[in-house]
C-alpha cells in the first residue's frame, strides 16, 4: 500500500530522514517509534505530502505522492495537535470535510462521531472546545471516510482513558477490516494491544522494521517496552531514550 | 475552491477583528459625511483612511490569520486538495471578508453621500489596495517561518509603502530637480500601489492642479481611458505577482 | 415670409434716409462691389442669399450692409474680405468665410481702420485668420457675432475680435472660439466687454494690454489654452465673469500683470489650474468672488502689494494661496476657507484663530513642480502638520485673521 524508496530529508543541518526505505501492506498496524526528533513526524508528513523529501520516492497505492493530491482521499489523518478555525462550528467542520471529499452521508463511518457524542457539540465554535474534545473531533474526522490507510500521530495524547479506550477499540476494529494503520505514540502500552509491526527510527535512520512476534522471539520478552529496551541495548545507541519511555509510561499511569 | 473559501469566509466574517474593522470604517465614514457640510472634504479624510489604514489592516490581519490557520492548513493538506487550491481558498476567503468590510464600512456611506466620480475612484482604489496588500501579506507570511517575524515583516512593508517610499521619491525628485522628471514620476508611481491609487483619486479630485506642471502628460496618461486601464493593469500585477510568488513558495514549502 | 417683411420693412425705413440697393445672383446687380460703387452715403445694400467671391471689398461710405440667412462672402483663402474705413457703417447678418492668411499682414474677414460709429451685428465669421480686426476706431459696436476659427497653431491663427488703439467700443453677446486670442485689446480705453462667451481659443480667451478704464461684465471664458491675461492696465473693473477650466502649466483664470487700481468682484473661478495669478499688481480689490475646485485659487507673487482680498469663498481648491516669497504686503480678511478648522467661541460667525492659506507643500511644489506627485500622501500631511507646529518655510504674516465660519452667500 505504501512504498518508501530511499528518501532523504535535511532541515538545515539536521538530517531528519536518512535514506529510509520501507514497504507497508494492508492489514498491518505499524508503530513508528523513536525519540523526539527522530523523524517520525517528518516521515508521516512526507507520506502526506506536507514535507517534500530532498530525494527518494514515496508511493501510496502505486501513486507517487508529489503528483496528483487525489491519493490522499485514501488516507485518514489524525494530527498530533488539531487546531481549527476559531469561529467555525463543529458541525460546519464536518460539513466542509464531507464536501471536500464529495462524500455521501451514507458512506461515512460515524462510529466515533456517535461514540464521542460529537453531534451534541455541533453548534459550538471550535475555539470553545478543550484540547481533549478537539482530539476527539480529529479522531472522528480521520475515520469518517473509512479510508484504506489511517495515519494517527499520537492519537491517545490528551484523551481521557474512556475515550482512549474507545479509540483503541476502533483501531482494532479497523485493523480487522484489513486496513493499513500507521501510529506514532510515546505510550508503548497503548500500542501493545494494536500493533503488528514496529518501525524504529533514530536520528533519521530506520533502525529496524519487524513484526511483533519476531521481536518478541528475538528478545524473549512479551512486553513491548521491555522488548524494545532489550533490542536497543543490543544496538548500543543512546539508551537514555529507553529510560524516557519508562518514565513516560509511569507518568501516564499516574495521570489515569 | 469555493467549497473551501466559503468556510474560510464564514470563519473570518465572525471574527471579532473583522467586525470591529467594519464598524470602525462605517462609523468613521458616516460621521465624516455627517460632520462635514462639504462632501468633498469628507472624501478627503476618507482618502487618508483608504491609503493608510486599509493597507495596514489588510497586511496585519492577513498575516495573523495565516499563522492562526497554520494547523488548519496542515489538516487541509492531508486532504485530497492541491496546495494551490488551499492557498487560493485562504486568499479568497480573507480577501472577500476584508472587501466586504470595506464596502459596508466605506462603500455604503460613499454611495449614500457622494456617489460621484471621486467617490467611485475612492472605492476602486480601496478595493484594489485591499486585494494588493492581502496578496503581499500572503507572500510575507508564506516566506517567513514564525508569526512574530511575519507580523514584523508585514509592518515593515507597510511602513515602506506608506511612508518611506514617498520620502525616497521626494529625495530623488530634489536630487534630480534639474532633469525632466515627469515621465519618471509615472514609473515611480507604478512602483507603489498606494501612490498609484492616490494619484488615481487625485486625478478626479485635483484635476486642475494636476493639469498644471505635469500638464498634458498626466492628463493624457491617467485622464483618459488609457489611465484607468494602466492603473487597473498595474494594480492587477501588484495583486497577482505577490500571490503567484506566494503560491510558488507554498508549493515547495515543508509544513 | 419673414424675409419678405424684413425686406419691406427695411425698404420703408430707408425711404426716409436713403435708397436701398438689392444685390443677388438673380438681380440686376450681381456684384456687391458694383453696388457699393453705385451707392451713396446713407444707402442700404441688401445682399440676398448666395456665395459672393469678389476678393477684397472696400467700404468708405456711410452704408448699411444687410445679409440674408445664406449670404456668404468668401475670401477664397486669399483676400481680406471686407475693409471698412469711414463713419456710420453697419454690417448685419452676413456670413464671412475663408479669409486670406498672411504672415506679413493681419488679414481679417472684417477690418476696420480709422472708423467712427461702426456696428457689426449678428454676423458669422468662420475659418478666418483674424475674424474682426479694428484699429484707430471710436464707438465700434460688435454685437451678437458668432466667430469660429480653425485652431491650428498660434502662428497660423489670428485673434477673434482684435482691437488696437480704439476707444468707446462695446463688445457684447459674441461667441468666439478656436482663434489665437478670443478678444484682444491693446491701447483700448473706455470700453465695455459684456456677455461674451470666449472658449477653446489656443492662447487667451481675453488678452488685454495697455488698456485703461475698461469694464468686463458677465463674460464667460472657458477652456482656453492660457485663460485670460490682463496686463499693464489701470482702473479695470471685472464683474460677474466666469473663468472656467483653463488648464495647463501656464494657464490662469486670470493672469494679472502690472494691473493697478482695479476691481475684481462677483466672479466665479471654477476648475482652473490657477484661478488668479498676480504679478507686479497693486491696489486691486478682490471681493465676493467664488473660487471653486481650482488647482491654486490664487497665486500672489511677492512683487504685488496693497491688494485686498475679502469676502471671497474658497472651496474645493487643491491649494488656496500660493506665493514665491516670504514678504507679504497684501491683506486677506473675512474670506471663507473650507480648509479652515478653527473654532468660534463667541458665535459671531468669525473664526477665533487666524487661517494660514499657504501650505508648506505648496511652497515645496513652487520650488520643484514634479513633487506634485506626492500631494495628499501620508508623508506630505506629516510635513504640513510639522510646519504648522514649527513654521519655517511658509510666510507667517500671510493670513486671514478673521476667517468666516460659514460659506458666504454671493
Amino acid at each position: 500500500m505504501i512504498r518508501i524508496e530511499h528518501i532523504n530529508k535535511k532541515f538545515r543541518r539536521l538530517q531528519a530522514l536518512d535514506n529510509i526505505s520501507a514497504n507497508f501492506y494492508k492489514g498491518q498496524v505499524i508503530s513508528l517509534i523513536g525519540p523526539n526528533g527522530s523523524g517520525k513526524t517528518t516521515l508521516i508528513k512526507s507520506i502526506l505530502g506536507m514535507v517534500k523529501p530532498d530525494s527518494g520516492k514515496i508511493f501510496v497505492k502505486d501513486q507517487p505522492v508529489n503528483g496528483d493530491p487525489a491519493y490522499r482521499s485514501d488516507i485518514g489523518y489524525m494530527p498530533q495537535i488539531g487546531r481549527y478555525p476559531d469561529n467555525m462550528k463543529v458541525g460546519q467542520l464536518f460539513d466542509m470535510m464531507k464536501k471536500i471529499r464529495n462524500a455521501d452521508e451514507k458512506e461515512t463511518d460515524n462510529d466515533l462521531v456517535l461514540q464521542f457524542n460529537i453531534p451534541a457539540i455541533y453548534e459550538k465554535p471550535m475555539r470553545t472546545l478543550s484540547g481533549g474534545t478537539r482530539q476527539k473531533v480529529s479522531a472522528a474526522l480521520a475515520f469518517l471516510f473509512s479510508p484504506a490507510i489511517l495515519i494517527l500521530d499520537e492519537p491517545t495524547a490528551g484523551l481521557d482513558p474512556l475515550s482512549s479506550e474507545i479509540l483503541k477499540e476502533k483501531i482494532i476494529y479497523e485493523k480487522k477490516k484489513n486496513k493499513l494503520i500507521l501510529i506514532t505514540s510515546h505510550v508503548l502500552s497503548d500500542l501493545e494491544e494494536l500493533t503488528t509491526h514496529i518501525m524504529y527510527l533514530q536520528e533519521g535512520k530506520m533502525q529496524f522494521l519487524k513484526d511483533l512476534e519476531t521481536l518478541q522471539e528475538e528478545t524473549d520478552e512479551i512486553k513491548l517496552s521491555k522488548a524494545i529496551a532489550k533490542v536497543m541495548r543490543g544496538y548500543e545507541t543512546d539508551n537514555k531514550w529507553i529510560d524516557q519511555i519508562f518514565l513516560a509510561e509511569k507518568k501516564d499511569e499516574r495521570i489515569y | 475552491m469555493l467549497k473551501l473559501s466559503r468556510y474560510v469566509l464564514y470563519d473570518i466574517l465572525r471574527n471579532k477583528i473583522v467586525i470591529a474593522y467594519t464598524l470602525f470604517l462605517f462609523i468613521v465614514s458616516f460621521s465624516m459625511f455627517r460632520m462635514e457640510e462639504n462632501s468633498s472634504k469628507a472624501i478627503l479624510s476618507l482618502l487618508n483612511i483608504v491609503l493608510i489604514v486599509l493597507p495596514l489592516i489588510s497586511l496585519i490581519f492577513t498575516t495573523i490569520h495565516y499563522y492562526n490557520s497554520y494547523e488548519f492548513i496542515e489538516l487541509m493538506l492531508s486532504q485530497p486538495l492541491s496546495r494551490t487550491r488551499i492557498l487560493l481558498s485562504e486568499f479568497g476567503g480573507v480577501c472577500i471578508s476584508l472587501l466586504s468590510a470595506f464596502w459596508i464600512g466605506v462603500g455604503v456611506p460613499v454611495l449614500l453621500f457622494s456617489a460621484d466620480e471621486t467617490g467611485f475612484a475612492l472605492l476602486f482604489t480601496g478595493t484594489a489596495l485591499t486585494i494588493v496588500f492581502t496578496s503581499i501579506a500572503f507572500l510575507a507570511s508564506v516566506r517567513s517561518k514564525d508569526k512574530a517575524r511575519g507580523i514584523g515583516f508585514a509592518l515593515l512593508l507597510w511602513f515602506y509603502f506608506a511612508l518611506i517610499y514617498d520620502g525616497l521619491v521626494l529625495l530623488i525628485l530634489f536630487a534630480f530637480s534639474d532633469y525632466p522628471m515627469e515621465k519618471f514620476t509615472l514609473l515611480l508611481s507604478a512602483l507603489n500601489p498606494i501612490d498609484l491609487g492616490r494619484i488615481f483619486i487625485m486625478l478626479k479630485m485635483d484635476i486642475s492642479a494636476l493639469m498644471g506642471y505635469t500638464g498634458a502628460l498626466y492628463k493624457d496618461f491617467f485622464g483618459s481611458g488609457k489611465g484607468v486601464l494602466f492603473t487597473t493593469v498595474i494594480m492587477l500585477l501588484w495583486a497577482t505577482i505577490p500571490l503567484w510568488l506566494a503560491i510558488r513558495s507554498f508549493r515547495r514549502k515543508d509544513m | 415670409m419673414k424675409y419678405f417683411f424684413t425686406i419691406v420693412f427695411s425698404f420703408l425705413l430707408l425711404i426716409s434716409f436713403g435708397n436701398t440697393i438689392i444685390v443677388g445672383p438673380a438681380q440686376p446687380i450681381r456684384s456687391l462691389k458694383k453696388a457699393i460703387e453705385a451707392a451713396r452715403n446713407k444707402d442700404t445694400i441688401l445682399i440676398l442669399s448666395g456665395i459672393y467671391k469678389e476678393g477684397s471689398i472696400i467700404v468708405t461710405k456711410s452704408l448699411t450692409l444687410i445679409g440674408e440667412k445664406n449670404t456668404v462672402l468668401d475670401g477664397e483663402k486669399k483676400y481680406e474680405i471686407l475693409l471698412i474705413s469711414g463713419n456710420n457703417v453697419v454690417v448685419k447678418g452676413m456670413q464671412f468665410r475663408n479669409s486670406g492668411y498672411s504672415a506679413m499682414n493681419d488679414f481679417a474677414s472684417i477690418k476696420l481702420v480709422d472708423c467712427n460709429n461702426v456696428t457689426l451685428e449678428n454676423n458669422t465669421v468662420i475659418h478666418s485668420y483674424f475674424a474682426i480686426h479694428i484699429s484707430n476706431t471710436t464707438n465700434a459696436i460688435i454685437r451678437g457675432n458668432k466667430i469660429t476659427g480653425i485652431p491650428t497653431s498660434e502662428q497660423l491663427t489670428g485673434n477673434g475680435i482684435h482691437l488696437w488703439k480704439s476707444n468707446n467700443a462695446v463688445i457684447e453677446n459674441n461667441h468666439i472660439q478656436g482663434h489665437r486670442d478670443g478678444i484682444y485689446f491693446e491701447f483700448v480705453t473706455q470700453s465695455q466687454i459684456r456677455n461674451n462667451l470666449s472658449e477653446k481659443n489656443i492662447r487667451y480667451g481675453l488678452h488685454f494690454m495697455f488698456s485703461n478704464d475698461d469694464n468686463y461684465l458677465d463674460n464667460t471664458f472657458r477652456n482656453n489654452g492660457a485663460g485670460v491675461a490682463v496686463m499693464y492696465s489701470k482702473r479695470v473693473r471685472m464683474e460677474k465673469n466666469h473663468f472656467e477650466e483653463n488648464w495647463g502649466a501656464s494657464a490662469y483664470g486670470i493672469l494679472l500683470k502690472d494691473i493697478t487700481d482695479s476691481h475684481i468682484t462677483f466672479n466665479t473661478f471654477l476648475k482652473n489650474t490657477v484661478g488668479v495669478h498676480m504679478e507686479g499688481s497693486s491696489r486691486i480689490e478682490i471681493q465676493k468672488n467664488s473660487f471653486r475646485n481650482n488647482g491654486w485659487a490664487i497665486k500672489v507673487q511677492a512683487s504685488c502689494d496693497d491688494n485686498v482680498f475679502h469676502h471671497n469663498n474658497f472651496t474645493g481648491n487643491s491649494f488656496d494661496v500660493g506665493t514665491n516669497g516670504t514678504m507679504v504686503l497684501n491683506k486677506f480678511y473675512n474670506n471663507y476657507w473650507d480648509k479652515y478648522d478653527g473654532y468660534d467661541m463667541n458665535k459671531d460667525g468669525i473664526g477665533d484663530i487666524a487661517y494660514h492659506p499657504v501650505s508648506m507643500y505648496s511652497m515645496i511644489i513652487e520650488q520643484n513642480p514634479t513633487t506634485l506627485m506626492l500631494f495628499r500622501s501620508f508623508m506630505v500631511s506629516l510635513l504640513d502638520k510639522a510646519e504648522k507646529a514649527i513654521p519655517s518655510l511658509t510666510p507667517q504674516n500671510l493670513l486671514d485673521d478673521k476667517p468666516m465660519m460659514k460659506i458666504l452667500k454671493l
